[in-house]
């Protein structure tokens, strides 16, 4: 109690922006995800939503009429939930990952982790694996995923550090590696196995359903839990490896259990999902501009931006194009890709570099 | 064996237990030691020659309240010295002893050694723009959750006004200039308060004013009850700060003791491969060491400066 009393006034004043930030970041998220639930082919009025809402709470309220009902508990909700927590689990992911690396240009997508995972999960259909259930996909997604980060990593280190360039190329070699295998197991699928596995390749939520949704939910909150514990050890790695060390951070350790948590979050994501990219590298990115580096916000914040920016991507993906929906890893990509190339011009001019 | 059992409510709750705080040490204590030292990396020895070959290995004694100077030419093992005493190195290919405190290096666990020696790496990095003042309190770190966290505020702010870095604590790391980046980094171990202070090279991208700054705070930690080993290029930096040098040459120490003792013309032309002259500073008398130059000096002087006053 003492330490935040006695602490120097020119602390206070980020740490206000912090809460402000984070405010703002939960206010933005709970309204798109309310307005996400109400909009749609079969519109439900915002009202009509919080009234439902309170009913299944027990705080009051009214159930809706037979189709409005279970429109909005059968499609609209789990499709919202799942779009937080595969949108959570991408940004957290991503913060993650640059903190590991100490690249901000790391994230599953970028370097082939997402890929990989899909390759578990493309494979498994392929081959109709189904010795674990609901949970095969997951568990096949998972255990691809966890490979290809090891790879990644063993991969594009040299001398304790990453450097850019050889990470990039690790990630378009994995990219790559992944792009065949998953062409391979559409070679060997029937028709109906073909259309899942487009479904994986292009990303979507349009197949939420409670149980996928209970299926990731393990995986996604054992990560975000575990993830904000690491935060002060990620920025003395900023430092290096060495410096970390010498700060009392058992490095190995942290970094395997961080692999392991981007593994579990990436798994999850794309076990549902797909593949969606730029979400773990934007938004991270923006946060950071936004209320500079320090773990301690960005791991936790990066985790409610990456669930913003996908329920609110998701709301887009099936509304821009009414009654079409587009996919929605196209869609991120899409507008990922050029906002990309702008932060890295601008960012990079700024700092005068990366390093 | 914990120490921190009066912590408060909460920090004492996530405070790492078991975890040893270092005991203050008497000036002249030895705070750390190598002894029979020999490191080889890769297929090169580079400390200690190889083993069971002639001589011994690396000796070193690091006091307490007192700085210590390692000098030698590139590739003397200076830095692999350093790193051995930080206890850097892993076990496959070192043999000898390096102890740290009262234990050897390789008994403390990570936590613990942060809190007994502070290291200054030869380049400073950093992955992300974090402000410099954020930086420096990352020194602080080991500290977390004992009873020393009540001085974070005062040793981060009196770190960086003894590298003089307080008037840009707000700006990015990334967007200062080397010599700059160089004094962060030191005001980040001197904030760390570890009572063994291991500096590779801390005056390498520094400008006189701050070379000098440099070795008076160095000389500061040492009166204050720490042991400070410095990696040094310039052997007049040395000869005034040092109370010891340590002469390295392919991987052995061929001289130990006060500079004046240490620094001489014989000794330094060899190792150095490079005749030198010493003599005494005509107002200070310490050492001065400057190479044997030619006599071209007044020819070259003479007819630039005719034309150029012209």
């Amino acid at each position: 109690m003492t330490a935040t009393t006695t602490a120097p006034v020119r602390e206070s004043q980020p740490r206000g922006a912090t809460w402000l930030l984070t405010a703002a970041l939960l206010g933005a998220l709970l309204l798109l995800a309310l307005l996400s639930a109400g909009l749609g082919a079969y519109d439900i009025p915002l009202g009509d939503v919080l009234s439902s809402l309170q009913h299944r709470l027990g705080i009051g309220g009214a159930a809706l009429d037979r189709v409005p009902e279970s429109v909005l508990w059968n499609v609209r909700l789990p499709r919202v939930v799942l779009a937080l927590l595969v949108g959570a689990s991408l940004g957290c992911a991503g913060a993650l990952m640059q903190g590991v690396f100490g690249n901000p240009l790391a994230e599953p997508g970028v370097i082939g982790i997402s890929a990989g995972a899909a390759v578990g999960a493309v494979a498994s259909i392929a081959l109709g694996l189904s010795f674990l259930g609901n949970w095969t996909v997951t568990v096949c997604a998972f255990v691809s995923g966890l490979l290809t980060v090891l790879l990644v990593y063993a991969m594009s280190r040299s001398g304790g550090r990453t450097e850019v360039v050889t990470l990039i190329l690790t990630g378009i070699a994995v990219n790559a590696f992944a792009g065949a295998l998953i062409g391979l197991s559409i070679f060997f699928a029937d028709n109906a196995q073909i259309s899942q596995i487009t479904f994986w390749q292009l990303g979507s939520l349009a197949q939420a359903t409670w149980p996928k949704v209970l299926a990731v939910l393990p995986c996604a909150l054992l990560g975000l839990a575990v993830a904000p514990f690491y935060a002060r050890k990620l920025d003395l790695l900023a430092l290096g490896e060495r410096p970390a060390r010498h700060l009392g951070v058992d490095v190995e350790r942290l970094r395997v259990v961080l692999v392991l948590v981007v593994a579990l979050l990436t798994a999850a994501a794309v076990a549902v999902a797909g593949i969606i990219t730029f979400v773990g590298l934007l938004v991270p990115h923006l946060l950071r501009m936004a209320n500079g580096p320090g773990h301690r916000f960005l791991v936790p914040g990066s985790a409610l931006g990456g669930a913003l920016v996908l329920v609110a991507g998701d709301l887009a993906a099936r509304t821009v194009a009414a009654p079409a929906e587009l996919p929605l890893g196209v869609l991120t990509a899409l507008f990922g890709s050029p906002f990309f190339f702008w932060l890295l011009r601008r960012t990079r001019r700024r700092q005068g570099g990366w390093a | 064996m914990s120490t921190i059992t009066r912590g408060r409510a909460l920090r004492g709750l996530f405070a790492v237990r078991g975890r040893e705080l270092p005991v203050p040490v008497a000036p002249g204590d030895v705070v750390a030691e190598a002894r029979d030292l020999r490191v080889r990396l890769g297929r090169r020895d580079v400390l200690g020659g190889p083993a069971g070959g002639p001589g011994g290995g690396v000796d070193l004694v690091v006091r307490a309240g007192e700085v210590l100077v390692l000098v030698g030419p590139n590739g003397a093992g200076k830095s692999t010295l350093l790193a051995a005493l930080a206890a850097d190195l892993d076990t496959t290919g070192t043999s000898g002893r390096v102890q740290i405190g009262d234990r050897p290096a390789h008994d403390w666990s990570a936590p613990e050694l942060a809190l007994r020696r502070a290291v200054l790496p030869q380049a400073a990095t950093l992955s992300f723009p974090f402000p410099v003042e954020e930086v420096v309190r990352m020194g602080r770190a080991p500290w977390a959750g004992t009873a020393a966290a009540d001085e974070d505020d005062a040793a981060v702010a009196d770190a960086m006004a003894a590298t003089e870095v307080t008037e840009f604590a707000r700006r990015p790391f990334s967007a200062l200039s080397g010599g700059e980046r160089a004094r962060v980094a030191l005001a980040r171990v001197l904030a760390q308060r570890a009572p063994l202070l291991l500096l590779d090279e801390p005056t390498a991208a520094l400008d006189l004013r701050h070379q000098e700054l440099v070795l008076r705070v160095c000389r500061a930690r040492a009166t204050a009850g720490d042991a400070v080993v410095v990696v040094l290029h310039d052997l007049g930096l040395a000869a005034a700060h040092a109370d010891r040098a340590a002469v390295l040459h392919e991987g052995r120490v061929v001289a130990d003791g006060p500079p004046a003792e240490v620094f001489g013309g014989e000794l330094l032309s060899r190792v150095y491969r490079q005749p030198v002259e010493v003599f005494p500073h005509p107002r200070t008398g310490t050492p001065l060491v400057i190479p044997m130059r030619t006599g071209r000096v007044r020819t070259v002087s003479g007819g630039h400066g005719a034309e150029g006053d012209r």
